[in-house]
């Protein structure tokens, strides 16, 4: 079938409405910048999930990095989304003009050097992510261990797929189909989804990013949800095996263990994120127990976007008080977030 | 806004917040306010007045350096409301330990492209502050504006067709590849563009807007060009050029062209009918090679909205830009 003909279908679908969430943020970025919305019937939604890092993080976990950032001799680096979420009164970056010591890095493993070069200087890096990155922090550990360096520890917020699918799913979501988060699924294969799937009777598309390979994951899904198939159908073969990264997952797996933690809106999850194993605990920067979630403005409807059950639209606060210059919520800040999306594309 | 953020300096939100609040409260007047490129102010000819601060990290970088772009950056905003770049003084604040033979190499390169922009460099004055070897500029550019030349953000006409005259991005990513250590071979696009306005004016072709591409990028000015115009702008994603190195970078670190600066590159909306003549005038004139129509002034619109036709033929609205445009996390 060619691309112009599943534009088509999709464009001309009459159908009973169909839900489709899409659970990693750099699809909900992709599909706002390619105009994809413009392209579905009025019958078909796409809802962006919980799958922002920076958009998913508590505010007890900003207001450490700050508290953190203002110790002496240390410095906190992280990637630059990260320095505007707001905590529960200020963001890092507002911070920093208080005197909080925050760099912005392009990568975790910029920090090596610069620990080297300070040895003077703790430095903690911000490890928000999702599976995708946490492999990542795995090498920035075993590279300061390689080198011995003592002044690097991480602050790590990490997260897991499934269980918060699950949980959204538990929670009466009105979702009919999932858009799999492609990069995730780079790593840990995509039979990852394959479980959820059976459980909730629920169909997941893998995607990429691109912008033909997002209109096939959303015909595909479609087509699924028609048929009434459930399962997980991979359309991103150039880049997802069934079985994963091996490598990546051996990483994931020496250093990091499952654990419980929290999600902005949503609270604690079981299961839903990975924390530093016991052996490697000098290197955490006070990671556990960071749930208290307290909002900047009352009126914030983050949560509830997160879960798929408001769009930003629906937020009072949305482009009046709470806009990218003065995020109220952390889906305001993120390039990812789908308030920031919303906010850059409405006309 | 309580302190100074790095935000503040992003062209994009931030900053326009900052000139409004502090800047333009204070200063308030006819010419100020109408936040233009370079001031076009009443006096025996019109004469054209802008100021700028150059503060950019490597000094040097492929293609250019803080000299050239201090020259270009000044010419290009009186040029882009069609008057002819005269005279400059510039101001320069030096941190102690600047290399004096770096120094030198920065004016050397700022009297060559003075001397290409045909500007005079009549003023000047040198601080020298504590610090780290850092060496920052501040122009003042003058320029003359024949009398019937009427070329603002305003004047943007539905019908009209929007050029570009040439890729987007290449200063942005070049600025960015030098700061990350990355090697590649983008080249900045820092430029005087007298040639192609001039050349434009001379044949007589109706301009209705000029832009240079500067900090926050396309996105940015055409949505700043499209309030001051109360006009709605369709562009499309597939026209806009692009250079495929400048284009793989930001794939790489997730970056959208749209909001990446140039110094050497302009946006000029025209009349429909001279838009063939536009795009032949500056394709030959110096640094035009590349120039494209990329959309055209589709209706009026109260607040002003930009929608952008994508590859796939999806259509949405565009914004200024937001933050510092940093790249993606994950």
């Amino acid at each position: 079938m060619e691309i112009k003909e599943i534009i088509e279908y999709l464009q001309n679908y009459q159908g009973p409405v169909i839900r489709l969430m899409e659970v990693c943020g750099s699809h909900t970025a992709a599909i706002s910048k390619f105009g994809i919305r413009d392209l579905l019937s009025d019958r078909i939604e796409l809802i962006s999930g919980p799958g922002c890092p920076v958009c998913v993080t508590p505010s007890a976990y900003v207001d450490r990095l700050i508290e953190l950032a203002k110790e002496p001799n240390t410095c906190v680096a992280t990637f630059g989304d990260l320095l505007r979420v707001p905590g529960s009164s200020k963001s890092l970056s507002e911070s920093k003009a208080d005197g909080a010591n925050a760099q912005m890095v392009y990568s975790p493993m910029d920090i090596l050097k610069l620990a080297k070069d300070n040895p003077m200087t703790n430095y903690v890096f911000a490890a928000v992510g999702f599976e995708t990155t946490a492999p990542l922090y795995a090498l920035l550990i075993e590279e300061a261990m390689k080198q011995n360096l003592s002044n690097i520890r991480i602050l790590t917020a990490l997260k897991s797929m499934p269980n918060v699918i699950a949980y959204l799913l538990r929670n009466e979501a009105q979702i009919d189909g999932f858009l799999a988060p492609g990069h995730v699924c780079a790593i840990t294969g995509a039979d990852y989804f394959g479980k959820l799937a059976e459980e909730f009777h629920i169909p997941f598309a893998v995607s990429g990013f691109g912008d033909e390979e997002l209109v096939v994951a959303i015909y595909g899904l479609v087509r699924m949800i028609e048929q009434k198939e459930t399962g997980v159908k991979n359309f991103y073969p150039s880049v997802v095996e069934s079985g994963g990264n091996a490598v990546a997952l051996d990483k994931l797996n020496t250093y990091f263990e499952p654990c419980t933690v929290a999600w902005r809106g949503m609270g604690e999850i079981e299961g839903s994120g990975f924390c530093l194993r016991k052996e490697y605990a000098q290197f955490d920067a006070g990671s556990i127990g960071l749930k208290e979630d307290k909002k900047k403005n009352h009126a914030c409807r983050c949560g509830e976007i997160l879960m798929g059950k408001a769009k930003p639209t629906d937020c009072p606060l949305f482009a009046r008080v709470c806009n990218p210059s003065n995020p109220q919520g952390a889906c305001m800040v993120s390039y990812e977030g789908s308030c920031f999306t919303a906010f850059q594309t409405k006309a | 806004m309580e302190k100074i953020i790095m935000e503040h300096g992003s062209g994009g939100r931030a900053t326009g917040e900052l000139i409004r609040t502090i800047f333009e409260d204070a200063f308030s007047n006819p010419v100020l306010s109408q936040m233009e490129d370079a001031a076009v102010i009443p006096g025996g000819a019109q004469i054209a007045m802008t100021t700028d601060s150059f503060v950019v990290t490597p000094l040097e970088f492929p293609g250019g350096d803080i000299g050239r772009l201090c020259v270009c950056g000044t010419v290009n905003d009186l040029l882009m409301r069609g008057a002819t770049p005269k005279y400059m003084t510039c101001g320069f604040i030096l941190e102690e330990g600047a290399e004096v033979a770096l120094l030198k190499r920065l004016v050397q390169s700022m009297a060559q492209t003075a001397r290409e922009a045909g500007v005079m460099v009549v003023a000047g004055d040198t601080k020298v502050i504590e610090g780290n070897g850092g060496i920052y500029i501040n122009t003042t550019g003058v320029g003359i504006v024949p009398t019937d030349v009427d070329i603002k953000a305003a004047n943007a006409k539905v019908g009209d067709k929007i050029l570009v005259s040439g890729t987007m991005g290449d200063h942005h990513a070049t600025i960015l590849s030098s700061r990350m250590n990355i090697q590649n071979k983008i080249v900045s696009d820092n430029a005087p563009l007298n040639e192609m306005v001039l050349q434009l004016l001379e044949q007589g072709i109706k301009v209705h807007v000029l832009r240079d591409v500067t900090r926050g990028g396309l996105g940015t000015v055409l949505k700043e060009l499209a309030q001051s115009s109360h006009c709605e702008f369709e562009v499309e994603q597939d026209l806009i050029p692009v250079s495929a190195t400048v284009k793989d970078f930001c794939g790489l670190l997730g970056l959208d062209p749209l909001y990446m600066g140039n110094e050497g590159k302009l946006v000029a909306i025209v009349d429909p009918e001279d838009e063939a003549k536009a795009l032949e005038i500056i394709r030959l004139a110096r640094y035009g090679k590349d120039a494209v129509t990329i959309g055209t002034v589709t209706a009026e619109h109260p607040t002003g909205n930009v929608l952008l036709k994508t590859h796939i033929g999806g259509r949405r609205s565009i914004d200024i830009l937001q933050g510092e445009g940093l790249p993606r996390i994950c």
